[in-house]
């Protein structure tokens, strides 16, 4: 934003001043413009939306963005042997249109797998205290770790489930989490690289995990629990159209 | 910040001569170069420096000791200094042993050997400028080579701690995009520093051309030159490097602003600490101690938690002032250069398009006066330990304290690209906001929970050209971000915001102290806000060529 040098409008009068013409009252103001109010809306919102764009003092430009392209066609590969359908929250959430490709169930498995051995480890770890030292207090550590595990657990499933990415025209939307609920869209021209890893028994149930970075750091996308082939194809399409929309950062 | 002769626009560089390497100097031609000799001295003298001070200041007695025993022995009998202090044992053992000829010579040795030793170090350190990139090597043993590609540099620092300014040498950093990129040359005499700083700049910018008067013009300058303490002294007294005094100065700080600013932001920690010494000592002592000690206790504990705090306080002004003294900030063909110190002078220089945020904010207190400071989010290339560190949040720091005008001029040159006549809306509507008909989308009703006092003003707007976040009831901030850099769009939503229906939007843009995170906006509205800033991510990226800001097209 730069200032204005010219002083047109000095002091901003919105009722006595109704030649004022907006330039663009196209869209004035995107975001408030509910449609379909789900809560009964204040007055003040109400008074605005029937005015909208006379009022505004100072013309501020209108954001008029072109539509997002036709969304990139997805390989195949990505939805080979996933989930169907995105677990939602029971009471209505954030909520996107399009097609969400979903994580392998083999996910749920290579997990329930790795956090059962690391359950193991700690209850074997916790006896072997308790019987060569006679102290009880390993279990209450022991305990703590393995309850935390547990739960964690427990809810892994629907967590599973309710993990997904939209490619769309622009961007791709990852999505995750049910309870805190969270939804990212990252441009395709702003990925910096895209990282696939998987550890050994990872590998043995073919999922890996696939991440992408950009310039900043708090967008760390990363999507676990993607099939081999699907990860590979998916960094694939992504770096073939990341390609083409290269911009500075 | 004398200017001699303010030029208000720098000339365009004349189209003749290139060189091999497309730089304008005999620094840039793609060859490899060597820094100021004087620069491993510099570094690893200091410490060399230190210890023999500390080793004079220990044989201090030893040495007059000896001396009086050389020229009145008598004088000695019955002093006895003896002690186990090894320095010494091994100084009384040499004069005892009449070992003095050879201990000298030893240490000669040493000293020829850590003088070698600089030398090498020096002579394997080089670097080169191409027309692509940027070149550091350096290390015996351990080679490292660093490459910085010229069109993600994201700025060029010009640093001059205080001993270095004596001795007319530089520290040239580069900064890259990501952790830890950044690549340093240290240390240049400041002439050359400033060659290399213009040199990089036109590279990066897309520019092949030389500047072939300004190269003369260059050598006049060092011919001039002739004695370089001569010219750190003057350094000192005008201030900051020859070639920011060239542009004017777009913003003046008055001593007394500055002062008075900072005096307050610190007027404003000691009340802080002050409350908390109430609350923390002074109620817990008077309610529970008992007896005469009572006031005794009740004085150290105030005292003693009192004094350290009103150091701090006095150290995070001082601190501010210093890099506040003799602010400039100017527009140059290369980008906003922004230079300040007392002692220390920094010269920033932040090309085009790198300002991936803007903030205004102002506290409580300086309000009555009309204040405002200026702080961004950009990519830079500090190390993780850097970034957490005070110096970053200083460095983020544009403006340190300016009247609205100030602001307005500072926010233009950061954000060139900006729709000019955007700026009374967002100064309306923006900082100083809410009116009615407010245009921001602001946190609903049901939102009161989240945001008691902010909830009218806590509101987001997005421009044709950016997003807007405004934010604070007592102290104002409004965040700009740029949509052609934004990173990422996130919404984000938890239990209890699920059953209020509300949603929290949070704008990615690289890390800096600018934060772009609104909870507790409605759902529809947060995500209808999502989505308009995603497409207006995408077209402003489209249509946005800063990275390489000088070059057609």
């Amino acid at each position: 934003m730069s200032e204005s040098q010219t002083p047109q409008n000095p002091e901003p009068n919105p009722s006595s001043e109704p030649n004022v013409a907006p330039p663009a009252p196209v869209a004035p103001n995107e975001a408030p413009a509910d449609p379909a109010p789900p809560a009964p809306v204040p007055p003040l919102r109400r008074r605005r939306e029937s005015e909208a764009a006379p009022a505004v003092p100072v013309a501020p430009t209108a954001p008029d963005f072109p539509a997002s392209r036709e969304p990139i066609p997805a390989p195949a590969e990505l939805d080979e042997g996933t989930y169907r359908g995105i677990r939602e929250p029971r009471r209505r959430g954030l909520a996107l249109d399009g097609t969400w490709h979903q994580i392998s169930p083999k996910y749920v498995v290579s997990q329930f797998v790795q956090e059962g051995l690391l359950l193991v480890v700690v209850a074997v770890a916790a006896a072997a205290v308790w019987y060569f030292t006679g102290q009880w207090w390993p279990w209450i550590a022991g305990g703590a770790i393995m309850l935390v595990q547990i739960v964690s657990l427990a809810i892994l499933p629907r967590q599973a489930k309710a993990l997904g990415y939209m490619l769309r025209g622009d961007d791709i939307v990852f999505r995750k989490g049910i309870l805190w609920q969270r939804m990212v869209a990252v441009p395709y021209g702003r990925m910096q690289l895209i990282d696939i890893t998987h550890g050994p028994l990872d590998r043995i149930f073919g999922v890996s995990k696939l991440k992408m970075v950009t310039a900043a750091a708090s967008t760390g996308v990363e999507i676990p629990g993607l099939g081999q082939q699907a990860a590979e194809a998916l960094r694939d399409t992504l770096i073939e159209v990341a390609e083409t929309r290269r911009t500075g950062l | 910040m004398t200017t001699p002769s303010p030029q208000p626009q720098q000339p365009v560089p004349p189209q003749d001569e290139v060189l091999p390497g497309g730089g304008a100097s005999e620094l840039a031609d793609g060859e490899w170069h060597r820094l100021h000799p004087l620069t491993p001295l510099f570094k690893g003298g200091l410490v060399l420096v230190i210890v023999l001070g500390v080793v004079i200041a220990n044989m201090r007695d030893r040495l007059i000791y000896i001396a009086v025993g050389l020229f009145a022995p008598e004088q000695l009998r019955g002093v006895d200094i003896s002690s186990e202090d090894p320095i010494s044992w091994a100084v009384d053992w040499t004069v005892a042993n009449d070992m003095i000829f050879l201990v000298g010579l030893a240490v000669l040795a040493v000293v020829v050997l850590f003088v070698f030793a600089y030398w090498l170090v020096w002579r394997f350190q080089q670097f080169r400028i191409t027309d692509e990139n940027v070149e550091v090597k350096k290390g015996i043993i351990f080679r490292s080579q660093r490459r910085a590609p010229l069109d993600r540099v994201q700025g060029v620092n010009l640093t001059r701690p205080f001993p270095a300014r004596l001795i007319g040498m530089a520290k040239l950093t580069l900064e890259g995009a990501g952790t830890g990129a950044d690549v340093a040359l240290e240390y240049l005499a400041t002439g050359r520093a400033e060659q290399v700083r213009r040199d990089i700049l036109r590279l990066a910018s897309g520019l092949r051309e030389a500047k072939a008067s300004s190269r003369r013009r260059d050598e006049e300058e060092r011919r001039g030159i002739v004695d370089t303490v001569s010219e750190g002294v003057t350094g000192i007294v005008t201030g900051v490097d020859r070639d920011d005094v060239v542009p004017e100065s777009v913003v003046r700080i008055p001593m007394g602003r500055l002062i008075g600013s900072q005096a307050i932001t610190g007027a404003l920690w000691v009340l802080f600490f002050l409350l908390l010494i109430v609350v923390g000592v002074v109620i817990p002592v008077t309610l529970f101690a008992d007896g005469p000690e009572k006031w005794i206790i009740l004085a150290t504990a105030v005292l003693g938690s009192g004094i350290p705090m009103v150091i701090a306080a006095f150290a995070v002004v001082w601190g501010a002032l210093q890099k506040g003294f003799r602010y400039s900030i100017a527009p140059t063909p290369d980008g906003v250069r922004v230079s300040s110190g007392l002692l220390t002078t920094v010269t920033r220089t932040i090309p085009p398009g790198r300002v991936h945020a803007v903030e205004i904010t102002q506290n409580l207190l300086w309000r009555p006066f009309g204040w405002w400071s200026v702080r961004i989010n950009r990519m830079g290339g500090m190390s993780a330990s850097q970034q957490n560190s005070g110096q970053a949040a200083t460095a983020a720091v544009v403006l340190p304290v300016g009247t609205r005008a100030d602001v307005e001029r500072v926010v233009a040159l950061l954000l060139p690209d900006g729709p000019e006549r955007d700026g009374q809306f967002v100064w309306e509507h923006g900082i100083l906001g809410p009116q009615d008909e407010d245009p921001f989308t602001t946190v609903p009703g049901r939102g009161m929970f989240w945001h008691w006092l902010q909830r009218r003003r806590l509101g987001v707007r997005v421009t044709a050209y950016a997003t807007l976040i405004r934010r604070g009831r007592l102290g104002r901030r409004l965040a700009i971000f740029p949509l052609a850099r934004l990173q990422g769009v996130a919404v984000g939503q938890g239990p209890l915001a699920r059953m209020q229906d509300l949603a929290t939007l949070r704008l990615h843009a690289v890390p800096g102290p600018v934060s772009g995170e609104v909870s507790a906006l409605d759902r529809d509205a947060a995500q209808r806000l999502a989505d308009v800033i995603g497409r207006g991510a995408i077209a402003a990226a489209e249509r946005d060529h800063t990275h390489r800001w000088a070059s057609v097209g």
